[in-house]
């Protein structure tokens, strides 16, 4: 036996494989990726005896081992390969007790590959309800496999379930007889496959010939070997795997019919059927989905707002303390004005993310996803888009990268692509700073009809023109990637569910780590990068900026001389000779050479705009910040004309520059990975930014 | 007359599947349990009527009218 053998957990989606997982587990699982590919991994340790502790993976939900989008290609990738490090000692196949027909399915697909097999028959419960009842024992005769009573909730049977994996360790037993045999078939096709690639099991060389393409760990040559052979016996893949089904299917009826009682009365409308009859409705389908919207935003803007302030001064304190407990010197410099402001712009937004993802959990966890994918379809199909693509489009507006992530269930390469395209236009929180500090510039603080706020309806006007945006840009892009795929929507519609609390809040408590985790390595970098060009000139440039504004300026008090002097050191270093270097080409937008470095430097994350601009603007810390950048930006006056610098027209120009602008590089990074190419990426920093020009040079001139 | 497909149905008739018209799709279908000879019966649609919820094999599935055109019932 292995020291540390490998179970996987495989089942349909809402099996019940991720309650048995964390039943498991407990909470010490970790996440990360499966080698090679960019699909989430849960895993973690399963004391099965003292002695021997197994390392359990959690895989995508699945119908079959032939994937039908992202994330269900993993579960074939590694359970035909034995090569691969999670290739488990022993499978534990979930199955829904209520629906065995369609779960033995990928049962006996999986048992079929030649890995050992536990049937874990959960959801029985579910199906007394529905007066079924099944007989493990004859279908553990039935199928030849272990199969164990659980209930993946409550943690009941997981004692036996433990017996049951100890012995498939020890001696694992393998169905005496394929329940699928292709070699039947498909002999001499078998037999080819299996004596060139040294194959010992009929249905893994099956698998070999018709998943090929999609097969990771096969190389080119590989491949086109198979090619060769598909050609050579003139095999038919899609009909020879309708005709599996069919006979699988057939054989499952058999199974079931010699273990299933089932007494259920004839149709009754079930709790989820009249739920939803609401929740489909023309109208009330639409309403609530719109009310349950606009909870989230509330909860995102307005119940977020306390811990975000919170988070706020805590990071200031830390780095007054820091600033007075340190010696004075560059080394502290990065580490408070560099490290920990870059860092404490991502701390944040951890409470909007969180709530985020609290309710996308609970939308998901209930069911009631699945419904808004369903009522968004249509439209969403007009687009370009899927109804699946609800979820990253929502999630966006939080933050496009762990947004971007949650395409994977898309099962069309061009949907997929297209919601991953557009996303980033959803306006996502770190745009909330730029716009809040923008629109108090601008947008009188007034109310109007009584009860709207001008600046809020502003604020709502730029998270629109985002989401507008994003149908649009989907729409285009429609137009332009041309597929010969066809867009599909086939999706299960689970019955409704109690949420399990626990599995939550291990989702938010994930969603948060890895977006801190993935962007504040990002950040991190860039704003040392960027606090060595802030603070370094070429020669010794800033410390002659420096004396200049000592001869010049003698009355002025300490603090506005400091403060005068960090603005022109700021000017003759390397970031203010960038700001001036691009200027030419912001010039049209308005901008001048500090709006330039603020640009510049919020391309590593947009949040980093407001926290350049106040040391553009050399605000003194101390005061509220809020208010005194406000103030200070009213106050600046154009150089060449003496005039406001900041018009409206400028202040609307950069609003509507930042509502379009692809200013992030975790998000570009997101895409690259989830793409696997430079091109979509590059594609999607060029469209954003030429609409975010075009769009600002418009505003711009037709204001001013 | 051309063949009939789910996607002429209305809620809460029931037919039975006999064949695909679309080969591709069809083996998306048959894994979700749509099997020739399997009952189907149409549970709710969504709003625009498209797309529809079918009840087949004791669970509820989502499709496209046009996926559930793919899909030929008896008559």
């Amino acid at each position: 036996m292995k020291s540390s053998p490998v179970i996987a957990l495989v089942g349909n989606p809402n099996a019940g494989k991720s309650s048995l997982f964390n039943q498991l587990t407990g909470l010490r699982q970790k996440t990360g990726n499966f080698p090679g590919v960019t699909v989430d991994k849960k895993s973690g340790p399963w004391s099965i005896t003292d002695q021997l502790t197994a390392n359990v993976v959690d895989l995508p939900g699945v119908y079959s081992i032939y994937p039908k989008s992202l994330d269900e290609q993993i579960v074939t990738d590694i359970l035909a390969n034995p090569a691969h490090p999670d290739y488990p000692d022993v499978a534990v196949v979930v199955v829904d007790a209520s629906n065995l027909h369609r779960n033995l399915l990928l049962f006996t697909q999986i048992a079929d590959l030649g890995v050992p097999v536990i049937l874990a028959l959960n959801m029985l419960d579910v199906a007394r309800q529905q007066a079924k009842d099944v007989n493990a024992v004859r279908l553990a005769m039935q199928l030849g496999v272990p199969v164990v009573r659980i209930n993946a909730r409550t943690g009941e049977g997981i004692e036996p379930l433990k017996k049951a994996v100890l012995g498939q360790l020890r001696k694992p037993t393998l169905q005496e007889k394929l329940f699928f045999d292709p070699g039947e078939e498909a002999a001499d096709l078998i037999a080819d496959t299996k004596a060139q690639y040294q194959l010992g099991n009929n249905y893994l060389a099956l698998q070999y010939v018709i998943q090929h393409d999609g097969f990771t760990f096969l190389n080119h040559q590989q491949q086109a070997g198979l090619d060769a052979i598909i050609t050579k016996h003139q095999f038919n893949e899609p009909t020879f795997q309708a005709g599996e089904t069919i006979t699988r299917y057939k054989r499952i009826a058999n199974v079931v019919a010699e273990t299933v009682t089932d007494q259920r009365p004839a149709d009754q409308a079930t709790w989820t059927q009249k739920l939803d009859r609401v929740l489909l409705h023309p109208v009330w389908g639409y309403a609530i989905f719109a009310l349950v919207l606009m909870l989230i935003f509330q909860a995102i803007f307005a119940w977020a707002q306390p811990f975000m302030d919170g988070i706020d001064t805590g990071v200031a304190w830390l780095n007054g303390r820091l600033k007075d407990s340190l010696p004075e010197g560059p080394l502290t410099d990065l580490l408070t004005d560099g490290i920990l402001a870059g860092v404490g712009g991502i701390l944040v937004f951890i409470p909007q993310i969180a709530f985020l993802f609290l309710l996308v959990a609970l939308l998901e966890e209930s069911g009631y996803m699945s419904r808004v994918m369903v009522i968004m379809d249509r439209i969403m199909r007009k687009f370009g888009l899927n109804g699946r693509s609800v979820v990253p489009l929502i999630s966006g507006v939080a933050c496009a990268v762990p947004a971007i992530m949650a395409t994977r269930s898309i099962g069309t390469r061009r949907d997929r692509l297209i919601t991953i395209l557009v996303t980033p236009l959803m306006s996502c929180s770190a745009r909330l700073p730029i716009y809040t500090i923008l629109i108090a510039l601008v947008v009188p603080n007034q109310r109007v009809l009584g009860i709207f706020n001008v600046q809020g309806l502003a604020l709502m006007g730029l998270y629109l023109l985002g989401l507008v945006s994003a149908l649009l840009a989907a729409y285009v892009l429609k137009l332009v990637l041309r597929s010969k795929e066809r867009s599909f929507f086939i999706m299960e519609l689970p019955t409704f569910k109690l949420p399990r609390w626990n599995h939550v809040a291990l989702t938010v408590w994930e969603s948060v780590r890895a977006f801190v985790w993935e962007a504040g390595r990002v950040i991190l970098a860039i704003s040392i990068v960027l606090w060595v060009l802030a603070s370094y000139g070429p020669g010794d440039s800033m410390q002659r900026a420096e004396e200049q504004v000592r001869q010049q300026s003698q009355p002025l008090d300490a603090d506005e001389l400091a403060n005068r002097i960090a603005s022109e050191r700021l000017e003759a270093s390397y970031a203010g000779r960038f700001g001036h270097f691009i200027e030419p080409v912001i010039r049209p937008l308005g901008y001048d050479w500090k709006i330039g470095i603020a640009l510049i430097s919020s391309f590593a994350a947009r949040e980093v705009f407001v926290g350049t601009m106040s040391t553009i603007y050399s605000i003194g810390t101390g005061d509220d910040e809020g208010v005194t950048i406000r103030e200070r930006l009213r106050q600046e006056r154009n150089p060449q004309t003496g005039d406001r610098m900041y018009t409206p027209a400028l202040a609307w120009s950069l609003l509507i520059f930042y509502v379009f602008a692809m200013m992030c590089m975790s998000t570009l990074a997101a895409t690259q990975r989830e793409t696997k190419s430079w091109k979509w990426p590059m594609v999607q920093l060029v469209y954003m930014m030429a609409l975010a020009y075009g769009a600002a040079f418009v505003t711009y001139h037709s204001l001013s | 007359m051309s063949k009939r497909s789910v996607a002429d149905l209305k809620i809460g008739e029931r037919a039975v599947i006999q064949s695909f018209d679309n080969q591709l799709m069809s083996l998306k279908l048959l894994e979700m349990g749509c099997l020739p000879g399997a009952e189907v019966c149409v549970s709710g649609k969504a709003p625009l009527g498209d797309p529809i919820c079918l009840n087949v094999a004791g669970y509820c599935l989502a499709m496209r009218k046009s996926e559930a055109a793919t899909i030929l019932i008896d008559n």
